[in-house]
């Protein structure tokens, strides 16, 4: 079942590429129909899905792969990988939506996000650090061709920095995941058995520098501070859809690996370094808020909303890994309210970027100062750049609002530093306000003028991201009862 | 000692020889028009011999002739890879060398050159290697001159000069090596060196491994690899930079296999191999013509396959990992060299711009291949640098890994130069001086053959690394003395 869910959009792409003459409109309903499939298919498993006891999982399945090297075909899913593979589909099947009007070479692009949505879905599934290295490794090449083909602007050069520098962190990775090999007796590249025997118990120098590696790797991915110069112009010269992608899923695989890799693997490790993470997800917060409020550009005042809301998302996980008395329900709580992020800005910030590609199509802009006072001519533009701001800077109602609390709760309680972070939400408000002000209000001027509003696959794809943040900010729960079980599996394995 | 059965044994050797005498004795006979049948012998002689090789690998690992050459593992798998890496060769130059003057002459030497390299793959005795290192040598000085450019020329001069002086070099080392160990085969030499004084050894051991780095292609001796890529013709090419690699880099394998800890060998191992791929990849970053561009690939590729000899014996994952990545290296270069030989007119980066408009499935062969030598997964050079890597940290050379890992991300830079003009969406067309018109290059391939097998090594690519792990557990069996 599980292996259908990856490999189905892949299966599909093959046979975009292979079989002759597919008719443009064919190849899109194609990918529309397989991302609905997939997504119908993820729903279900959501449905029968039952919390795994600690150390199993559910769905898994399990073939023998290279048994001389300890790795196998092992995918598995658990309450923090589930909601990731949803929203992966959600948001795949968004840009297929949204691609739906789009005229630039449809039937390899159809592919390309076929082949690219199996690659994220096979991270969140892999239980095998081999096989995810392979899903991790194979997601930047299709987002380097993504990027490399269908952007604009100074893409080939943006492609080029995302790929060298993200390949950098992906073997920075690799060379943690051989670390973790050799480490372990008998050697694995098995997530779980690792978890059960966590290697470096007894090598605090080694497991330090495994986790070094395992960190720089992630770290590059998420992006948080210092590590994040490859996402601006990766994101202001992608498509809208490549950049929904990069941001709502591939960011994720970042925050996702320490949740799952780093903190259960390396508990020791972990523990003595979080005072660093904290600080790093400080900073990233703060670093991230304040540059994204200096910029003029929609796209690249978005991506550095990114680096401020992953930066919640480490500074969580961090604070998860200081060691105190009585704290095990305050770090559950962080960490559920970093995997809630996760998904929170997956919808939010991809419904963002969906939202500027709008303004690009129409009006091959980014400029915040050449626009003005689009409410008049795009009422429903308008409404929905204002709602997803609103999600955005966490107002209550919206799933933002669940995930910073609870992150800050968390966090606060184990770490009061993290009191130091509190302003980031207070200058992402200030500036979605006054992106919302310049773009929105006034009287209409500049590249406003004759503005379209949008159309009916633009207001399905973005609005049903908007709608699912809206319902995870109402009910939560569907939400928390899948991610707590398992978030208290992860506090459990760092704190023994 | 059974002479008749040790014979048996060397069947795919025997196999091979036969075919270059037949083919060679043939092309004398033949009219020009029906040369092409020397092609189907040689085919036929490399595929018997790799069959021979595999039914072989069922019998238990041995020594033949007194201990001087060894059917192992590592024979075997050098035996197979030579042998279908031969036949690929063949395969994707069969339009640019049918009808050629010098034909079946061509397949002779191929084959005497692939048998050198058997030898070396196998040998066991340091004069065996010598005659191993010969036979690889002198064929493939003849093959690169054999295109009559300017440039064959003098990169079929540099390639003898460095080759004589390498081999020199090599037979001083023999020498030494047997003045102090008192024998040549390596049964004998393995106890004898350890109480052989560490200076001599040494020196022994650094002019033999200079020998082998000549064949390899990797530091001090990689000078020739990038005139003689490009410079000869794109068959020949592809086979220089890859049959004698496995040869030598087995032999380099066993030979330091039984060297003693009295010298420090995995340093030096470990620095030639540091030094190749940097310098490897260096030299490729601004390298227009793509042929000279994969030439300096190859070097580097050279550092990365010598990760698991610097750790020969000093890891269980030492020897799988090197036959694993040999048998993937081998598929993945000659898939890139397909590719520039279905598409003779493009020489240089800016030729294949728009390339995948023209030719999509060429294209798509290119990613794969040029992806799988940077070691994206889930292409086999993928799970051969994944396994040479952990070798080489289990091993205890970390330094090297990193140096490794280092260059990977370095090599990803111009293996995208070559990448990103060919998926542009403008179509220049080609302007190297020797190309035809406009129309022709935008015309579909007319080399069948070389894009056949362009496609079909794409797709080894992909499969080898699914079925990995299956390779792996065979490699896993220690070597013969």
């Amino acid at each position: 079942m599980l292996s259908l869910v990856v490999f189905l959009p892949v299966l599909t792409a093959v046979i975009l590429v292979v079989v002759p003459r597919v008719s443009d409109r064919a190849a899109r309903w194609a990918w529309l129909g397989i991302a609905l499939i997939d997504l119908a298919l993820l729903v279900g498993m959501w449905i029968g899905f039952d919390s795994p006891k600690p150390g199993a999982l559910a769905y898994e399945e399990r073939l023998q792969w290279m048994p001389s090297v300890g790795s196998s075909y092992h995918l598995g899913v658990d309450g923090l990988s589930l909601p990731l593979l949803t929203l992966t589909a959600v948001i795949f099947a968004a840009c297929a939506v949204y691609a739906l009007r789009e005229n630039d070479r449809p039937r390899p692009q159809a592919a390309l996000f076929l082949f690219l949505q199996s690659a994220c879905l096979g991270v969140f599934a892999a239980q095998d650090l081999i096989l995810f290295f392979v899903f991790f490794d194979l997601s930047l090449v299709g987002m380097y061709f993504v990027i490399a083909g269908w952007g604009h602007g100074n893409a080939a050069r943006s492609a080029l920095k995302f790929f060298l520098y993200t390949f950098l962190g992906s073997l920075a990775l690799l060379l943690g995941f051989i670390g973790l090999y050799l480490g372990a007796d008998p050697h694995t590249f098995d997530m779980v058995e690792l978890a059960r025997s966590a290697p470096f118990q007894d090598n605090p120098v080694a497991g330090g520098f495994v986790l070094a590696a395992i960190l720089i790797g992630l770290a590059i991915k998420t992006p948080t501070f210092p590590f994040h110069t490859w996402l601006p112009p990766a994101h202001t010269d992608a498509p809208a859809i490549g950049s929904a992608v990069l941001a709502g899923v591939l960011l994720k695989m970042g925050t996702y690996g320490f949740v799952r890799i780093a903190m259960p693997l390396l508990p020791d490790a972990w523990r003595s370094w979080a005072w660093i993470i904290v600080v790093v997800g400080i900073v990233s917060v703060l670093y991230g808020a304040l540059v994204a409020l200096a910029q003029t550009d929609v796209k690249r005042m978005i991506a550095y909303t990114s680096v401020n809301h992953m930066g919640y998302i480490v500074l969580a996980v961090g604070a998860a890994g200081v060691v105190s008395n009585t704290s095990a329900q305050a770090q559950q709580l962080a960490v559920t309210g970093a995997v809630v992020q996760m998904v929170s800005h997956g919808l939010i910030t991809s419904a963002l970027f969906l939202l500027a590609g709008v303004l690009y199509e129409r009006r091959q802009s980014y400029d915040l100062n050449a626009f003005g006072g689009l409410a008049a001519p795009a009422p429903r533009y308008a409404a929905f750049f204002a709602t997803a701001a609103f999600a955005s800077l966490g107002l209550p109602g919206f799933s933002g609002f669940i995930a910073e609390f609870q992150i800050f709760a968390g966090s606060i309680g184990t770490v009061p530093l993290s009191l130091l972070a509190l302003p980031g939400i207070l200058i992402t408000a200030a500036l979605f306000l006054l992106a919302s002000q310049r773009l929105l209000t006034g009287k209409t001027r500049g590249l406003s003028t004759g503005f379209s509003d949008l159309n009916t696959t633009e207001t399905l794809s973005i609005g049903s991201l908007l709608v699912l943040s809206v319902v995870i900010g109402v009910f939560p729960r569907f939400l928390l009862d899948v991610i707590e079980p398992a978030a208290s599996v992860v506090v459990n394995l760092v704190g023994r | 000692m059974n002479v008749a059965v040790d014979t048996l044994t060397l069947l795919p050797e025997v196999c091979v020889l036969g075919g270059a005498i037949v083919a060679l004795l043939a092309g004398s006979f033949l009219p020009r028009k029906h040369q092409l049948a020397t092609r189907w012998i040689a085919i036929l002689a490399l595929m018997a011999s790799a069959i021979a090789a595999a039914v072989g690998m069922a019998q238990p690992s041995t020594t033949i002739f007194e201990a001087s050459f060894a059917v192992d593992v590592g024979a075997s798998f050098g035996r197979i890879i030579i042998a279908l890496a031969t036949i690929f060769v063949i395969v994707l130059g069969i339009e640019e060398l049918s009808g050629t003057r010098r034909e079946s002459e061509t397949y002779a030497l191929l084959l005497l050159a692939a048998l050198g390299a058997m030898l070396l793959s196998g040998a066991s005795d340091l004069l065996i290697l010598i005659t191993g290192y010969l036979l690889t040598s002198i064929p493939l000085y003849a093959l690169i001159g054999m295109s009559r450019s300017p440039g064959a020329a003098e990169a079929a001069m540099k390639t003898y000069l460095l080759g004589a002086l390498l081999g020199i070099m090599m037979m001083l080392g023999v020498t030494v090596l047997f003045g102090v160990g008192g024998g040549t085969s390596y049964r004998q030499l393995g106890p004898a060196l350890v109480d052989a004084p560490a200076a001599a050894v040494a020196v022994g051991v650094v002019a033999v491994l200079g020998g082998l780095m000549f064949k390899a292609g990797g530091v001090p001796g990689h000078f020739w690899i990038p005139d003689a890529t490009q410079a000869a013709g794109t068959a020949v090419a592809a086979f220089l930079t890859t049959v004698p690699k496995v040869g030598a880099l087995i032999a380099a394998y066993r030979l330091l296999d039984i060297i003693p800890a009295s010298i420090d060998w995995p340093l030096l191992v470990g620095l030639l191999a540091a030094a190749s791929m940097t310098l490897g990849n260096l030299a490729a970053f601004w390298q227009d013509d793509v042929r000279r561009l994969l030439g300096w690939s190859t070097v580097s590729q050279v550092g990365y396959l010598m990760l698991p000899v610097a750790v020969a014996g000093r890891s269980d994952l030492a020897l799988p990992s090197l036959l694993l990545y040999l048998a993937g290296y081998a598929a993945t270069n000659l898939t890139a060299f397909a590719v520039v030989a279905a598409l003779p007119s493009r020489r240089t980066i800016t030729d294949y711009r728009g390339a995948a408009r023209t030719h999509p499935w060429l294209a798509g062969a290119l990613i794969v291949s040029l992806l799988g030598l940077v070691g994206t997964p889930p292409t086999i050079v993928f799970i051969g640098k994944l396994t040479t890597l952990a070798a080489a940290w289990d091993g205890s050379l970390v330094w090297l890994v990193i140096i490794a890992v280092i260059n990977s991300v370095a090599s990803l830079f111009y293996y995208l130069r070559w990448l990103a003009p060919t998926f542009s969406r403008a179509v220049a067309l080609p302007v190297s001086p020797s190309t035809s018109s406009p129309a022709a290059a935008a015309a579909p391939v007319r080399r069948r053959w070389a894009a056949g097998s362009a496609v079909t090594g794409a797709a080894s690519v992909l499969v080898l690394g699914i079925v990995a792990g299956g390779i792996l557990s065979i490699a896993g069996s220690p070597l013969a003395h």
